[in-house]
């Protein structure tokens, strides 16, 4: 019985804990198809009428890291798969504050573990399902000749983790800072299209510059522009350590504040006098 | 109101949460309040729940039963007052607190498109409980519910009555000694809402489990049982059934109720 438990919790129980996060948010992921779909459909609409519009249109000089002059849907590849890292981190940080997944985070929630571990094993769940996203992207643009070198598909597995782990803090925090928010809508315009536009995900930087030094500075300050670069890098098996750095801190940062932050009482409370349950 | 809560409080001294001492005590809430906004939803409530008892939480919509849950289950920090998990602080030790407890709460927490075995796994995991453990204790607590033939179900094919009975075995997985249980019969057909009430006084007589079970409804509260009566956010009444009705010199517990809170309704009223 619970009485001849030993206090706390070992190491293996915390990654049993883990691992169970992460195995359930997988099999949530297998079985919602349209939510796969969609995940996918988005990044496929850049690469195959965007990027075929604008080829013509934007020249890209060689700059690190590639060697060679690349078509712009080579160019974009990268920030694409930042992209549906973007739109995952802030859906499912999203459901995580408000009443959609209630339910399941009040399961998560009367967990034992300390809370700020809960948390970051569920941002870590929803990273896993963004990094397999992304890897099924990458598996249809293949066909679509964005052949990067094959240990790129290894080396950027990690930049991928740490860009979704950073991506899902940042949702989680804003969500937490956001006293009125309807629906989705709001943060597709007032943070995902910002930040995806003002980076370098659809333009090199210096091409920003030329045309304007303000947004030249806001997209360097952008910590998406060096998720997107951090990606860049490491699917041609380099490293930005930059954009590491940028990246690295800014996770630290946005996880210390969105665990800090983070009110469960939040997606109640709105609800709770209307719904009458007090 | 007031003075019939203090009377039957004072009258009461054993079914005073006691703040200090209280181990063998399975949960003890001690003048715990709680506002959202100026709303005032708790008010000084004390009381505790023993090991091996049935608890009813007896309240209206809106009487603060979903709040007090919320706390004890370290959802929502405290704001005024302690509680108290077989003497573990749940602001203080909220590890501990919480392993002592199985929680079924109103709103359905199942994965409707899992199989009834990975929502117990899940859970497990959540409890620290290792793979092969947590599949002998999933089919443990299957069988205990009558659940031992939907194991590899999807919870989306299960009957309303079987979800909430899933829901009690996978609070029951981790054998806490302490089960809270917040309006568990809501949407129920009057089979299953009896089949579960059955499951859960027995858990209670045989295992020795403290219940909390919140409730509206007065027909699911026998004379044997200790019950809170919360009103408004205040503690009306706390003792065993019968005492309380003697206490607000009535015949049955319904009149009670309609005495402490100074409401006149029919039980079909209330029940709706």
């Amino acid at each position: 019985m619970a009485k001849t438990q030993p206090a706390g919790f070992s190491i293996a129980q915390y990654f049993t804990c883990l691992t169970g996060i992460v195995w359930r948010e997988g099999l949530r992921f297998i079985h919602q198809r349209e939510r796969f779909i969609s995940a996918l459909v988005r990044p496929l609409v850049w690469l195959f009428i965007f990027a075929a519009g604008f080829r013509q249109v934007l020249g890209i000089s060689i700059i690190p890291p590639y060697e060679t002059y690349i078509p712009y849907e080579v160019y974009i590849t990268p920030g694409l798969m930042a992209m549906i890292q973007l739109f995952n981190g802030m859906q499912s940080s999203l459901s995580m504050v408000y009443d959609r997944e209630m339910g399941n985070m009040r399961t998560l929630l009367v967990s034992p573990f300390p809370r700020w571990y809960l948390l970051s094993c569920k941002l870590l769940a929803g990273t896993a399902v963004s990094v397999l996203q992304v890897y099924a992207f990458l598996l249809i643009a293949w066909f679509w000749d964005i052949e990067p070198p094959p240990i790129g598909y290894l080396t950027v597995l990690p930049a991928l983790a740490l860009s979704g782990l950073m991506l899902g803090a940042l949702g989680m925090l804003i969500s937490s800072g956001i006293r009125q928010l309807e629906n989705f809508a709001g943060v597709m315009n007032f943070v995902i299209f910002p930040m995806f536009f003002a980076s370098s995900a659809l333009y090199p930087l210096w091409r920003v510059q030329e045309g304007s030094p303000m947004l030249y500075y806001v997209c360097l300050v952008n910590p998406f522009t060096h998720a997107v670069e951090l990606v860049r890098f490491a699917l041609y098996g380099k490293m930005n350590w930059v954009s590491l750095a940028v990246v690295g801190g800014c996770t630290a940062v946005f996880m210390f504040g969105a665990i800090l932050a983070y009110d469960p009482s939040r997606g109640l409370s709105r609800r709770g006098p209307a719904g009458g349950e007090t | 109101m007031t003075e019939l809560a203090n009377r039957n409080t004072l009258n009461n001294p054993a079914e005073v949460a006691q703040p200090l001492g209280s181990a063998e005590q399975a949960l003890s809430i001690a003048t715990l309040s709680h506002c959202y906004g100026a709303r005032r939803a708790l008010d000084n409530v004390t009381f505790a729940v023993m090991p091996a008892s049935f608890t009813a939480l007896l309240g209206l919509n809106g009487a603060g039963k979903s709040t007090l849950f919320s706390l004890v289950t370290r959802l929502f920090g405290i704001q005024a007052g302690s509680i108290r998990i077989f003497g573990h602080d749940i602001g203080g030790e909220p590890g501990e607190a919480l392993r002592c407890m199985g929680v079924v709460f109103q709103p359905r927490t199942l994965d409707l498109d899992l199989s009834v075995r990975q929502n117990l796994l899940y859970h497990a995991a959540l409890q620290g409980i290792d793979r092969r453990e947590a599949r002998l204790g999933a089919g443990e607590v299957l069988s205990r519910m009558g659940l031992a033939d939907r194991e590899s179900s999807k919870v989306r094919d299960l009957s309303g009555g079987q979800m909430r009975r899933l829901e009690i075995a996978r609070a029951l997985l981790h054998r806490p000694r302490l089960l809270l249980l917040d309006e568990p019969t809501v949407g129920l057909d009057v089979k299953a809402r009896a089949d579960i009430l059955s499951h859960v006084r027995r858990l209670a007589i045989d295992q020795g489990i403290g219940v909390l079970w919140a409730t509206h409804l007065f027909d699911e509260i026998i004379a044997d049982d200790d019950i809170v009566v919360l009103h408004h956010g205040r503690m009306l009444a706390t003792g065993k059934v019968g005492r309380v009705i003697d206490d607000a010199g009535t015949r049955d517990l319904h009149s009670a109720f309609m005495h402490l809170t100074g409401m006149s309704m029919s039980p079909g009223e209330l029940a709706s």
